[in-house]
């Protein structure tokens, strides 16, 4: 299953940090994802987008995993070369990670 | 303030606001010029100053957060230095019965936190209470981003009346209690996935948000749906305020030029691409070096890059390549390149656009509190 069926997810950038907050619909999920959507995995999945060490932080009562991505945003929004400086849209590939 | 201010005025409601940007006096004297016009009669306007510590920072020995250069070694590029400040001084214009309260830089939940303190005489020690304040300002600072705003996924999450998405409310009591709503009548909703999407919205460790008035804590924040669109928010709290404050520094950092040109119908990607090949090869042949360079095609892999992007080959692609160099020569040969395309590329291309911007790059510093004088001074029609 994608990790798209049970949460959804917003990013937010602070610097050259990005965050990525992924929240389940249904509390009852959250176990789930807590097990399967790891530091590693979100480090794997955005490859070279992100040059920096992936954070976790977990807020259980709200089913949400925020994350921090640093050295993600080519330097930050004011000197970045990409479409999406603030990389707005990594929020939806995260939404793409299969769960078990 | 034209849309606002006669209906706020009418009702005895306050404006605070940010508006003032870099220039909060200046803003002033235009929001009396637009109350003259709309012949409001009367109208008292603080403006809160001191975020601008640029002399301060000169002055001191002080470094860029994120690269750890001295302030000495890149001062004749800085152009701006504004600290974020807290509640305290929109607090102080607000007990000088101002109707418009106009400032700089200052921390977005700020806003919400001092309207609170004054009206609730809070103190500023009771972290707790201050940390249920920074949470309803939190919660509000982003609009609609509360209420269903950059929330609909087709099929996965469907926002009823989005062309008509209310701004958000929140209802807070002396205690600090707090209910998110929004207004009647108005499109979109609020429920505890707006509020939890709009809560870890840019906040890095929840237990630790780091602001002028207390460093407040969201961990163990709860959400409870009591009606509809009708939120509960409770259980944030706080501890005493930090004592370095964060500076936005605004430093001159070269241009960076962008130029586009599209494809489309048969073959279009491939000659999308057959436009990057050539225009890598020009590009280099003009020996500049530029700091950072990007080639990619639109509706393909320009957003999450090659290594991300699958799918199959799309109708139409469009081609851009953007660059920075510290000289505005070097972008502008860049982005017209870009255009030759047009006479000197693959066939068909279309619609190119070339633009140049000079950088002003923002890089943060922390300085101690007692270094920011802040004042507030009134403007009257």
């Amino acid at each position: 299953m994608l990790l798209r069926e049970i949460a959804h997810s917003r990013t937010g950038d602070k610097g050259n940090r990005s965050t990525i907050s992924v929240i389940v619909y249904d509390i009852k999920d959250f176990s789930r994802i807590e097990a399967s959507v790891t530091t590693e995995r979100v480090k794997m999945l955005y490859k070279d987008l992100v040059k920096g060490e992936v954070e976790r932080f977990v807020i259980p009562q709200l089913g949400a995993l925020n994350f921090v991505l640093h050295d993600a945003l080519g330097g930050g929004v004011t000197k970045s070369l990409a479409l999406d400086a603030h990389g707005k849209s990594l929020s939806s590939a995260i939404l793409s990670l299969e769960i078990e | 303030m034209r849309a606002v201010l006669p209906a706020c005025k009418e009702q005895g409601i306050k404006i605070i606001t940010n508006m003032g940007a870099a220039n909060p006096h200046a803003a002033a004297k235009e929001v009396v010029a637009i109350a003259r016009e709309l012949n409001i009669g009367v109208l008292k306007v603080g403006i809160v100053s001191g975020d601008d510590v640029l002399p301060q920072l000169l002055s001191g020995d002080f470094s860029v957060m994120e690269t750890g250069e001295p302030i000495s070694s890149i001062e004749h590029d800085i152009i701006s230095a504004n600290a974020y400040l807290g509640s305290d001084p929109i607090v102080e214009a607000l007990s000088l019965g101002v109707d418009v309260v106009i400032t700089g830089r200052v921390s977005d939940p700020a806003l919400f936190l001092a309207p609170l303190m004054y009206e609730f005489g809070w103190s500023s020690s009771d972290w707790k209470k201050l940390g249920q304040g920074i949470l309803a300002g939190h919660l509000l600072e982003c609009a609609a981003q509360v209420t269903g705003g950059y929330f609909a996924d087709p099929g996965y999450r469907d926002v009823p009346d989005l062309e008509n998405l209310g701004f958000p409310i929140a209802e807070v009591s002396e205690n600090g209690e707090i209910v998110i709503t929004k207004v009647d009548g108005s499109g979109g909703y609020v429920n505890t996935a707006t509020c939890s999407a709009q809560l870890l919205y840019e906040i890095e460790d929840p237990s630790q948000y780091l602001q002028p008035d207390v460093v407040a804590d969201f961990s163990q924040v709860t959400f409870t749906e009591i009606a509809k669109d009708r939120v509960k928010a409770e259980n944030a709290s706080g501890s005493s305020r930090p004592e370095l404050i964060k500076v936005t520094i605004g430093k001159r950092d070269g241009f960076i030029g962008d130029g586009q040109i599209s494809y489309a119908g048969l073959g279009a990607l491939a000659r999308g691409q057959l436009a990057l090949d050539v225009l890598q090869k020009r590009i280099k042949s003009s020996g500049i070096e530029f700091l950072e360079i990007r080639y990619e095609l639109i509706g393909v892999n320009a957003i999450h890059g090659e290594s991300l992007s699958y799918g199959h080959d799309p109708y139409e692609v469009r081609v851009r390549v953007a660059a920075r160099s510290k000289a505005q020569k070097d972008v502008e040969l860049l982005v017209n390149e870009v255009e030759a395309m047009y006479l000197n590329g693959p066939s068909g291309g279309g619609g190119a656009t070339k633009s140049i911007r000079e950088v002003i790059s923002a890089q943060s510093v922390l300085i101690p509190r007692h270094l920011i004088k802040t004042s507030v001074s009134i403007v009257e029609l």
